[in-house]
């Protein structure tokens, strides 16, 4: 089923500088110096967003549950360090706008106090329904980026009975590392987690691909996957994007993901190395998520390093951690230089997403300078998704979305290949990411619109339902009258009289 | 006997108007064509006069008949324009098409005095209020046409932008000329 050798199966991709020798090459470091304060976003997830079950003044102990998952699609947060919930506010997001988000401020005490969750001697003796519960209590969603809840993932896949569980270690992203430095040390950890996904998904085949830019990561997790026949490890080549899962499946399997399907429906499900991590400390020794490793890179950094950081630690405690050279930062960027959002600043907290915060001089930031388009047509060659970059582009700058849409925007996946190799230096990719955003407010207009026709139609029905009652009573009332005035002055009989004005009443009452 | 023969002759005369209305509805009927309920049915309708006309009937009859330009309808924005342009065929530069600035009214509730004016006026319901009570208005309903800012006596509505969240948040088209870029994947030299 897997044949591996053929190299034309890679449509598209780059191949940027790594930029990576500066920290792949030094132990993670694990004594982090533990923040005073840990500023915890509820979101940190794609879905719904967590709700706070602890009060501001409350004391938390680490690995404590903060707030638990609301609904199908979400995930938990977790204590990080143990001490004194300060506030649940809003604070500025790790996003590129800064705007607030709903956090948990959490005053830590310096004594680092486990709450662990119970766990069993053997988890091949749970049933896979459970390991997916515990995966999911465990706040565990996808640390290579996507962030989708992992217990979401692992049901998914075992009701879709898929046959391959690809693990992602390709971090085809320059500057990082992290991954690269959890598979070099961290080994036999991951090949656990893996045999526990497999378990919770009932199937029996594993892949870890990983670059061929990291042979040590290779070497450790052969050696740690050796006496397990489920699992292969292999190399994929170096290129960006080698991590996008649709390029992924379709090198290692040849099937190609149908547009708008997920990849289990054609029986394969991606995993990152990070998150078979992860798995294993919440099953083996009742962990929640509540650290992730992250790379600290780019030129302004001085000392360049992977942490072990709790997550909720400001991005300026790692920086001044790792020592920033401050005037020399030209643009701040969480994840990876390509697909990675640049920050506004560093007051922010690092997340379940953030696999690395560099701090980019000026001379490793492109040149922005945007000359026309000369229709060299690189753009077309380089993406990964088969698109005509530089014709959505013109389309997207007169405003023409829907003629961007119908020539595959959606199917763009914001790689930033295009803009990375356009001579022009023209922003390709911000136009694409503008143009899906206002694609996804141009419907949620257009429902609006809808909805206006409807409230307007209701209220026009509503005022002529009232205009007809109206001339339903008045001509009631006018017969009433016509007949009570004859009557008075024809009629003396008062006893007739009487008997007239009840009947009107009767009438009346009637309407 | 008065009362009766009241009864049978106005009841006489409303079915004689009623059928008499009933015939002129089917022979005097002003034929539609197709054409222009398409473009009705893609305007607004919430008759609210910016276009320079008196209401979306009008607009639509001008657009239907070549006199008017696919972007009329500054609340429609450049979507509008867009489906308009394909409707009638039209080609279309977009560029310097001002997106709508979306606004909704609030109320200010320390001068809000509940004279129910601005609930009565509303065309889509989004005023929430009852004789006496302050009012609200709901704004995922509010198209923001401005009609209760106008009947407000103590001008306690006011437009407000909709307020940028994380929600809605959206990246913004990069400027041509010298790009001021601010975003990933052009990070790279
Ligand atoms: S790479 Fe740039 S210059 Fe070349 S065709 Fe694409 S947009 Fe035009
Ligand atoms: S950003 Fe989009 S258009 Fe550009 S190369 Fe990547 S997938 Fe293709």
């Amino acid at each position: 089923m897997l044949s591996f050798f053929n190299p034309l199966r890679i449509r598209g991709g780059v191949h940027p500088e790594a930029h990576k020798t500066a920290t792949a090459n030094l132990p993670i470091v694990t004594d982090f110096p533990l923040p005073k304060k840990l500023y915890i976003p509820l979101q940190q997830h794609v879905g719904k967003p967590a709700e706070p079950l602890i009060r501001v003044g409350d004391k938390v102990l680490k690995g404590q549950l903060l707030a638990y998952s609301q609904g199908m699609i979400s995930a938990p947060v977790h204590a990080p360090s143990s001490g004194t919930i300060l506030d649940v506010n809003d604070y500025p997001a790790p996003h590129p706008s800064a705007l607030p988000i709903r956090m948990i401020v959490l005053e830590t005490d310096g004594q680092d106090t486990w709450m662990l969750a119970p766990t069993v001697n053997d988890p091949f003796q749970l049933t896979p329904e459970d390991i997916s519960l515990r995966v999911g209590a465990a706040g565990i969603v996808g640390l290579g980026g996507a962030t989708f809840p992992t217990a979401v993932k692992l049901n998914m896949g075992r009701e879709a009975h898929i046959d391959l569980l690809i693990i992602n270690g390709s971090e085809c992203e320059p500057y990082l590392s992290c991954d690269d430095r959890q598979m070099q040390e961290r080994a036999e950890h991951i090949i656990d987690g893996v045999r526990i996904m497999l378990h919770s998904m009932t199937t029996t085949n594993a892949v870890v691909a990983i670059e061929d830019n990291k042979p040590l990561a290779f070497l450790a997790m052969q050696k740690a996957a050796q006496s397990f026949a489920a699992i292969t490890v292999m190399q994929i080549p170096t290129r960006y994007p080698m991590g996008w899962d649709r390029q992924l499946i379709k090198y290692l399997t040849g099937k190609e993901v149908p547009v708008g399907s997920r990849s289990s429906e054609i029986g394969v499900t991606i995993h990152n190395v990070s998150t078979a991590l992860a798995v294993h400390k919440a099953i083996r020794y009742g962990q929640p998520l509540v650290s992730r490793v992250v790379t600290v890179s780019g030129g302004a950094i001085l000392r360049p390093l992977n942490i072990e950081v709790p997550l909720g630690t400001l991005i300026a405690e790692l920086f001044t951690f790792c020592e920033v050279k401050t005037d020399a930062v030209a643009r701040i960027i969480m994840g990876g230089p390509m697909m990675g959002d640049a920050l506004p600043h560093v007051n922010l907290p690092t997340v379940k997403a953030t696999s690395g915060v560099l701090a980019l001089t000026q001379s490793e930031l492109k040149n922005t300078e945007e000359h026309p388009c000369i229709r060299c047509a690189s753009c077309i060659s380089v993406c990964p998704a088969g698109l005509r970059p530089l014709d959505m582009a013109n389309n997207i700058r007169m405003n023409q979305l829907d003629a961007a849409v119908d020539i595959g925007l959606k199917d763009c996946i914001s790689c930033g290949c295009c803009s990375y190799i356009c001579p022009s230096n023209i922003p390709l990719v911000q136009y694409f990411k503008y143009a899906a955003g206002e694609v996804a407010a141009r419907q949620q207009a257009q429902h609006k619109s809808e909805q206006t026709k409807r409230l307007i139609d209701a209220r026009a029905a509503r005022f002529k339902r009232i205009a007809d009652q109206q001339a339903a009573e008045e001509q009631v009332r006018l017969a009433a009258k016509a007949a009570r005035s004859h009557q008075l002055t024809t009629d003396s009989d008062t006893s007739t009289i009487l008997g007239s004005r009840l009947a009107q009443q009767s009438e009346v009452d009637a309407h | 006997m008065y009362v009766l023969a009241a009864i049978v002759s106005l009841t006489l005369l409303g079915l004689l108007l009623g059928f008499l209305l009933g015939l002129a509805g089917k022979y005097l009927k002003v034929e539609s064509s197709p054409l222009l309920d398409a473009i009705e049915a893609l305007l607004p309708g919430s008759q609210c006069g910016q276009c320079g006309f008196i209401g979306c009937k009008p607009a639509a009859e001008a657009l239907a008949n070549g006199n008017a330009p696919a972007t009329i309808c500054p609340p429609g924005g450049s979507a509008l324009a867009e489906q308009l342009a394909l409707l009638l065929g039209l080609d279309l530069d977009l560029s310097d098409v001002k997106e709508p600035e979306l606004l909704v009214a609030r109320v200010s509730e320390a001068t809000c005095t509940g004279c129910t004016r601005c609930f009565k006026v509303c065309p889509t319901d989004a005023i929430v209020g009852a004789p006496k009570q302050i009012h609200a208005v709901v704004a995922d309903a509010c198209i923001g046409c401005k009609k209760c800012i106008d009947v407000c006596p103590t001008e306690c509505l006011q437009m407000h932008a909709i307020e940028v969240t994380l929600r809605n948040w959206r990246w913004t088209k990069p400027v041509t000329a010298k790009a001021e870029v601010n975003t990933m994947g052009e990070a790279l030299c």
